[in-house]
């Protein structure tokens, strides 16, 4: 699904630059290419790029340098007007004189469609988002989960065939933001549209999004199906950014095919395997899951490395413990246990030995 | 469940509504004593003064207070008719306005009633000084009959009860004011006109000149009302003080030889307009203690016999004033709408270091004497004006033909439109600063040109700026009055001119009080219809 070649391509981002000073760029060379029916999420902390990157789509900001395409077609001089692309903003932008059905009519009538369609529409649209029944109340008068659905509505009613979507759940608290991640993600598929969803939120990304692009001071870190990106970080930002991550710094001493050899700062030597480490004597970041981790030495797998650990703290957090450890120098190592029945809850102070799998120890860049 | 029944109660035991107010007693108070100094000054030195200055637009006390008997005569007489009024009523005249003139109220009077009638004024002015010729000709001969008919002291003790003029004998002015002289029931009985012109004159002498009446000469006043009782009365059953004194009077005044006068013949002899027939209805019409006069005058009408009727064409002029006013206000609050509104969008879109910088700009007019501003526009657009010159320079206008930009409306539309614009542009800004952009891009990411976009989103939402700042200027410029009346010249003044005129020159402050009246009535009236048609509620100053 994720594999796209050019030929398909509908949405196209190629070697786009942004500025707004004139001094530092806020996107670098930004490739991007996604096919039609795709959900992909820009993913990345504040600052990194992502709204810009959206905003460029959208047709507020104009690129730099570089080609934006939709369907084949540079829209860099399209104004945001006559792109047929639909957005839901931040805090909604319902207009606050117009009642819903009214917002929702708008984007009908400025294409000059009869009464009867629009009215048609906007009712199929009320009914997509289960909000028949509000269509003459003003958005003041709705709660926020219920304008975020109105947001939406209003977003697909013209039938857009590219949705933009600008941190829509943002604003909403948690139990109604993860229903309305489920909502979004089965409208979108049931209607086949494509869609580019901006968020800081990582859970959001990873589980409503075909891909998720990790945004960095303007790059693309990584741009992978939520699995791999959980699982195979390119990078030690995206290790960081996505989950929780344990690091151990060292020194590569040899790479070896597979696997290399890391001398950690304590003096620990293990086995990782090489991600962006080029040659022996660069200065490393070894990745661990912290659910990776195996104490249980029953449990402990065929190959696995085991080091010397002392625990520090037990949090009971119901479905898991979670333990943080002193490994190999690091005061802040934490490993994530499932609360099963025959799970030995650690105490602080007790000296254990922990191990892993060498495959599922990534050696990243120092940096 | 058993508390479901009957007032919640408090822990101890009170009613619980009774011991919320209570408990809420002590905020409100104290809530009212901070208020309490600026709601006092308000109201006395606001308040208070516009509701004295309203009620002068109705107020007419003067006619009756000071032609009392006059006015009493005049009730019963019939105004539509073109005859003169009887005899009564020029001998309650004589009478009114003797004393007015010794109280010096004559003139005061006169001014009034010239706002109804041209000429009243010096109608009164003239029969004040004059009117002592009716009285001296039977003050002479009584006089020449007996000295004592000219002194104080015989008088006294002919009116005045025994216990009076024993109280008031030796009365010295360090004593403090004398007491009320009280005259004896029999004289009173007897000679009902002179007991009452003599109190008349002995309260004046005693409350206002501060003199004992037994020192005083009376009025001739007083002489004339002896002629008229002892001409009309019986004395000869008189047994009292000064009872001779008094039949030998009534002897004279019953012979063929005494001289006589009519009051009318007199009046009118001193001043003809007594004989004009528009004297007495004027005094008639405006005897009443409150007056619609004001208000009538104020909308170009007038009274008469007929009820109000509209004045002389040429004589109107508050109609035309108040339109001009309105006009003109509506003129400069359009312009400064379409002024202002680009104005307060740059502003609110720019980001806040510029804004502040255009901001000051804005300002600047403020921090500066509205009189100055004013008079920059006289210097820019009279005919030998910075203006002028420039078109005449560039050739656009030739030298003989210089634009008249000023001492019009014109020239007070531009300057006044000058000076409010402030006033709508703060609060379109404010307004507007509180209009996400965002609202914007989400019109046009639904496919709303720029124009739509702005039109049917934005525009709607800055409505209540525009409101607001409207309301602002047009209430502000309807009352102006210092940039009319510099720039103004005849045909750009506001109906606040001419309220000054009335206050500060031709003192008619009745009039001015009624037109500040109707111009309050104005304002509300276009206040409440805005209410009406956008709603109040519409408005929002940020």
């Amino acid at each position: 699904m994720a594999d796209s070649g050019h030929n398909d391509a509908f949405v196209e981002f190629e070697r786009v630059q942004k500025s707004y000073d004139g001094e530092s760029l806020v996107v670098k060379d930004l490739n991007l290419t996604m096919p039609k029916g795709e959900f992909l999420t820009m993913l990345g902390p504040s600052g990194s790029g992502k709204t810009t990157c959206l905003m460029m789509l959208a047709g507020f900001e104009t690129a730099t340098h570089g080609d934006i395409r939709l369907d084949g077609v540079s829209i860099n001089n399209i104004p945001p007007h006559k792109r047929g692309i639909g957005m839901v903003f931040q805090n909604y932008a319902l207009f606050p004189h117009m009642t819903v059905a009214e917002n929702l009519s708008f984007p009908l009538e400025v294409r000059k469609l009869g009464k009867s369609e629009r009215e048609a529409k906007v009712k199929r649209a009320l009914e997509m988002v289960q909000m028949g029944a509000f269509g003459g109340r003003r958005p003041a008068q709705l709660s926020g989960g219920q304008q975020q659905r109105i947001a939406l509505a209003r977003a697909l009613v013209f039938e857009a065939e590219l949705v933009l979507m600008d941190e829509p759940l943002g604003a909403l608290d948690k139990q109604l933001r993860e229903h309305m991640q489920f909502e979004i993600k089965r409208i979108a598929d049931n209607l086949g549209i494509t869609v580019v969803y901006v968020t800081h939120d990582q859970t959001e990304a990873l589980t409503m999004s075909d891909r998720v692009a990790v945004f960095n001071d303007g790059r693309i870190q990584q741009l992978a199906p939520p699995d791999q990106l959980y699982e195979e970080p390119q990078n030690s930002f995206v290790a960081q950014f996505i989950g929780e991550n344990n690091t151990l710094e060292g020194v590569v001493q040899e790479i070896r095919g597979d696997v290399c050899t890391v001398r950690l700062d304590d003096g620990e030597v293990i086995d990782a395997k090489p991600v962006n480490v080029t040659k022996a004597g660069e200065r490393t970041r070894v990745s661990i899951r912290p659910e990776r981790v195996e104490y249980n030495k029953d449990r402990l797998q065929e190959g696995a490395h085991t080091l010397k650990a002392e625990v520090l703290e037990f949090i009971y957090m119901g479905d898991i413990f979670r333990t943080r450890l002193r490994v190999a120098g690091n005061d802040e190592f934490i490993i994530k246990t499932r609360n099963a029945p025959d799970q030995t809850r650690l105490t602080p102070g007790q000296q254990i030995e922990i191990g892993w799998l060498p495959a599922d120890c990534r050696a990243l860049d120092a940096s | 469940m058993s508390e479901a029944t009957g007032p919640v109660l408090a822990a101890d035991g009170t009613p619980l509504k009774r011991s919320l107010s209570r408990a809420l007693r002590m905020q409100k108070l104290r809530a009212l004593a901070l208020v309490a100094p600026l709601l006092l000054f308000v109201l006395v030195t606001f308040i208070a003064p516009i509701a004295d200055m309203l009620f002068r637009s109705v107020e007419n006390e003067i006619v009756e207070n000071t032609l009392p008997r006059t006015a009493a005569v005049l009730a019963d007489w019939d105004a539509d008719h073109t005859d003169l009024p009887g005899d009564d009523a020029f001998e309650a005249a004589y009478y009114d306005v003797f004393i007015a003139a010794e109280r010096k109220l004559h003139t005061r009077l006169g001014t009034r009633l010239n706002y109804e009638l041209t000429g009243v004024s010096s109608l009164f002015r003239k029969t004040g000084r004059a009117l002592d010729d009716i009285g001296e000709v039977y003050q002479d001969q009584f006089k020449a009959l007996d000295k004592d008919w000219d002194k104080g002291t015989p008088w006294a003790e002919l009116m005045g009860t025994q216990a009076w003029i024993d109280g008031a004998q030796g009365w010295k002015k360090a004593d403090g004011p004398l007491d009320r002289l009280v005259v004896r029931d029999d004289i009173a009985a007897l000679l009902p006109a002179t007991a009452a012109a003599y109190q008349e004159f002995a309260d004046f002498s005693i409350l206002e000149d501060d003199k004992s009446p037994l020192k005083e000469e009376p009025w001739t006043l007083v002489h004339s009302a002896l002629y008229t009782d002892l001409a009309a009365l019986d004395v000869s059953g008189y047994g009292g003080p000064r009872a001779e004194m008094l039949k030998a009077a009534d002897a004279l005044v019953a012979t063929p030889e005494f001289e006589t006068i009519n009051t009318r013949e007199a009046l009118i002899d001193i001043e003809d307009g007594w004989a004009d027939h528009e004297v007495w209805q004027t005094i008639k019409t405006y005897s009443p203690k409150y007056t619609s006069g004001y208000f009538l005058n104020a909308v170009d009408m007038q009274k008469s016999p007929e009820g109000p009727i509209m004045r002389d064409e040429d004589e109107r002029i508050y109609g035309l004033l108040f339109k001009r006013t309105i006009f003109m206000s509506l003129a400069i609050t359009i312009s400064c709408v379409l002024l202002a509104y680009p104005v307060a969008w740059i502003l609110a879109n720019l980001p806040m270091r510029k804004a502040n910088l255009l901001m000051i700009l804005v300002l600047l007019p403020f921090w500066t004497s509205l009189l100055v501003r004013t008079s920059a526009w006289k210097v820019m657009l009279q005919q030998q004006g910075v203006i002028n010159d420039v078109l005449v320079w560039l050739g656009l206008v030739s030298d003989t033909e210089r634009l008249v930009m000023i001492n019009n409306q014109f020239g007070t539309i531009v300057a006044m439109t000058h000076i409010l614009l402030p006033f709508m542009i703060l609060p379109m800004y404010s307004v507007m600063q509180t209009i996400p952009p965002t609202y914007l891009r989400a019109a046009k990411s639904l496919g709303a040109n720029n124009w739509t976009a702005f039109w049917r989103v934005y525009f709607p939402q800055s409505v209540p700026g525009i409101g607001a700042g409207s309301i602002l200027v047009f209430i502000l410029a309807i009352g102006y009055y210092i940039t009319p009346e510099i720039v103004g010249g005849t045909t750009g003044t506001f109906i606040s001119n001419r309220i000054a005129y009335h206050i500060s020159s031709s003192l008619n402050w009745g009039l001015a009080a009624a037109l500040g009246t109707l111009l309050l009535a104005v304002v509300l009236i276009l206040y409440w219809a805005y209410d009406k048609i956008v709603g109040i509620d519409n408005v929002k100053l940020g």
